[in-house]
């Protein structure tokens, strides 16, 4: 091999940073949607480097459905904090309130969805024309459909039938007044690509990502910390676990994995061997029926 | 560890969404809880067995008709390389989705069925990929099974193929007889094809190595992005961020900026911020000049011993995108890597005939999916190279600015 060769990692850092810098160029305001998840950390760490030695040109936003943990706010404030990068934090709560909508009753009465409304009345009052997220093609059936750019209407709906042509390395992000582009610059990483890359770059995370003990309840066979947000029956048994979490969702609809791993190589040999999908392990929200991701997308969600 | 990016390209019938599906089964990709969502799938339809299929067609319109609508991407990863899929329609009503799956990948797999032979399916699927230039082709003659392992069979397809393959110019091409329904030579050789001498499939998709995927030859360079910090410390920093589209750029390089001709030298090169000596295709990095010249986004960056310059013409060849038809006279946006000019095209030659190969004169109107040779006329000038020359850099698309939507797909010749 010669040495003008990357491995599969730069080769995927090169693409992303490319479409991190193109949305720079096309938007004039984009923003990044940043929850304190590993993804959007991940996407932190290629614009840093897309726009070194100069800051990144545009905000992190929040979307914050109330159901967050602790640990994944903490971690979002001081990481926005020490990257001198602006934070945005709107509240669902505020939306359901103002708008008068209905909360989701149930066990997990997940606000997943109601996020929606909170993020397109964000995306009107900054006027923002791309939002920039970590969604992966190898998430959901649903996203292994979606173009890196991918156009909404004014009212965010996808419309997976009538996607534009995506060519080459050439990316249209062309759009009317009131009609936003999401992007996605790490469509091509798979889970393991980016603890892979968590791990070769040594990028510090929430600490809910590693083994701890926490009360959990079973329910069909995931364990969900015990919060204020769900609803705790009779039935249901409170045990202390020693787990992790694979993703950072909100505390209704994410649950944890039974796991001893507390550094990044113990998590990545974990994953690497697990025969459990990610959304599978960790979703709740996703398993209501088979399109569930492809029905939300098309109301406007990411 | 590196990637290879490949397309597969057929319809339902020809066992394409079978072929990925046994791909990623027998690669121990699929993981428990996807199978299980199979399985009930399945289970609402008729026979008993696990249909593969079903892991490939994601929208629920897809599900419903039994077809594939638009390109999905599909990722697995053995211990030698990590590979991207684009499972692209091969319905002639969604050329433009395969065409966006084919654009970027390193090798194309067509399918045949082995009953069939090639048909007008494997024509197209042929011709689209000796446009975009996919450097390897394999022929995978599924459904072997079904003519009982027949070494005729197969060898009579190796020679239409091969005709065909001379026909389009199409060099690279391998010729693997398989069953994605029962595995026959899929990841091991098939003991039921003792006359078959090649690889397995996903062992030939390991060990293949991909001759000229990137150019190293040519240096091109577009600026993207102009990084400014304007802080106390950067003042006076100027870096021309943008990916190397080819070639190798080293520190004291003599370039000169096109379209404007001006000659200067590379200062530094940095990758996020940290500085190298040189750089190369397709990293995306900054390029530092010595001296402080007007460039912006679109503009090209090239050694100065290097002969191409900037020109307002060019003959192309396009495919037609748009829902509705070329509007002759028509101006559209050409946007060529990171530059956009508006541009006209002019002279429709001919249109190529995707079944017979013949060229078609006298055009009157383009429409939808249909490939025609002409001139193209820009406002400023570009520089660009033809297609065969340097993929990387020979391409563009054009954009109705009416509608914003991306009508054509256009190869420099």
């Amino acid at each position: 091999m010669s040495k003008h060769t990357l491995n599969y990692l730069e080769q995927l850092e090169a693409e992303s940073i490319h479409i991190f810098r193109e949305v720079a160029a096309q938007f004039e305001r984009p923003a990044l949607l940043f929850s304190g998840g590993k993804d959007s950390i991940t996407l932190v760490q290629l614009a840093k480097k897309a726009f070194a030695p100069g800051k990144i040109p545009f905000p992190l936003v929040h979307i914050d459905t109330g159901h967050n943990f602790p640990e994944a706010l903490e971690y979002r404030d001081r990481f926005a904090a020490e990257m001198g990068a602006t934070l945005i934090v709107r509240n669902v709560a505020d939306t359901i309130k103002q708008k008068n909508l209905t909360e989701p009753k149930g066990k997990f009465a997940s606000r997943n969805w109601l996020q929606t409304y909170t993020l397109l009345d964000t995306i009107e009052e900054f006027g923002f024309d791309a939002c920039i997220g970590g969604a992966r093609r190898d998430e959901e059936k649903a996203r292994a459909k979606e173009r890196i750019f991918s156009v909404r209407d004014e009212f965010g709906q996808w419309d997976p039938k009538l996607q534009r042509p995506e060519l080459w390395n050439i990316f249209n992000g062309k759009i009317n007044k009131g009609e936003n582009v999401r992007v996605f610059p790490i469509s091509n990483w798979t889970e393991l690509d980016v603890w892979n890359y968590i791990r070769s770059e040594n990028i510090p995370l929430p600490s809910i990502y590693f083994s701890h003990e926490r009360e959990v309840i079973e329910f069909e066979g995931q364990l969900i910390a015990v919060s204020p947000f769900i609803r705790i029956d009779e039935s249901d048994v409170i045990v202390k676990k020693q787990v992790r979490y694979r993703t950072v969702g909100d505390m209704t609809c994410t649950a944890a994995v039974e796991s001893l791993a507390v550094t990044l190589e113990e998590v990545v040999s974990e994953i690497m061997i697990t025969r459990i999908s990610e959304r599978g392990e960790t979703r709740i929200d996703d398993k209501v029926t088979e399109a569930a991701m492809e029905d939300r997308k098309k109301g406007g969600y990411f | 560890m590196d990637i290879l990016r490949f397309i597969t390209a057929g319809s339902v019938d020809d066992g394409k969404s079978t072929l990925i599906g046994r791909l990623l089964y027998d690669s121990k990709s699929i993981l428990a809880d996807h199978l299980e969502a199979i399985e009930k799938s399945t289970k609402n339809k008729e026979n008993g067995e696990i249909d593969l299929a079903l892991l490939t067609d994601g929208l629920r319109a897809e599900r419903e008709q039994g077809i594939t609508i638009d390109v999905a991407y599909r990722y697995f990863s053995t211990d030698k390389r990590k590979f991207i899929i684009a499972d692209a329609p091969g319905h002639v009503q969604y050329t433009r989705n395969m065409i966006t799956g084919a654009s970027n990948v390193d090798l194309a797999i067509v399918l045949i069925d082995a009953r069939h032979g090639v048909v007008e399916q494997t024509r197209r699927h042929s011709i689209i990929s000796s446009l975009l230039g996919i450097p390897h082709v394999v022929v995978a003659i599924n459904k072997i099974d079904l003519v009982n392992y027949s070494e005729d069979v197969y060898d009579n397809i190796v020679i239409e193929y091969s005709k065909l393959a001379k026909q389009l110019g199409i060099e690279n091409v391998t010729y693997i007889p398989l069953s994605a329904l029962n595995g026959d030579n899929i990841v091991d050789r098939s003991l039921k094809t003792p006359w078959y001498e090649g690889k397995a499939l996903l062992e030939f998709l390991e060990g293949i190595e991909i001759k000229d995927a990137v150019n190293l030859t040519d240096t091109r360079f577009q600026v993207q992005y102009v990084i400014r910090p304007q802080t106390e410390a950067l003042h006076d920093y100027r870096g021309y961020a943008g990916k190397i589209t080819s070639g190798i750029y080293k520190k004291g390089d003599k370039v000169k900026v096109l379209p404007a001709g001006i000659e200067t030298t590379i200062d530094k090169i940095e990758i996020a911020g940290v500085e190298v000596e040189e750089a190369f295709a397709p990293q995306s990095v900054t390029l530092l000049l010595i001296e402080d010249i007007d460039i912006s986004r679109g503009d090209s960056i090239v050694k100065t011993t290097e002969d191409i310059a900037a020109t307002n013409e060019a003959d192309v060849l396009f495919c037609w995108m748009g829902d509705k038809p070329l509007q002759n006279g028509n101006k559209y946006l050409l946007q060529h890597n990171n530059r956009r000019v508006r541009a006209v095209i002019k002279n429709l030659e001919y249109k190529i005939d995707v079944n017979s190969l013949e060229h078609i004169e006298d055009v009157q109107q383009v429409k939808l999916n249909e490939i025609v040779k002409a001139s193209i006329k820009t406002a400023a000038p570009i520089v660009f190279d033809p297609y065969k020359k340097n993929r990387s850099n020979g391409a563009a698309i054009l954009i109705d600015e009416t509608s914003n939507a991306t009508v054509a797909a256009v190869l420099f010749q």
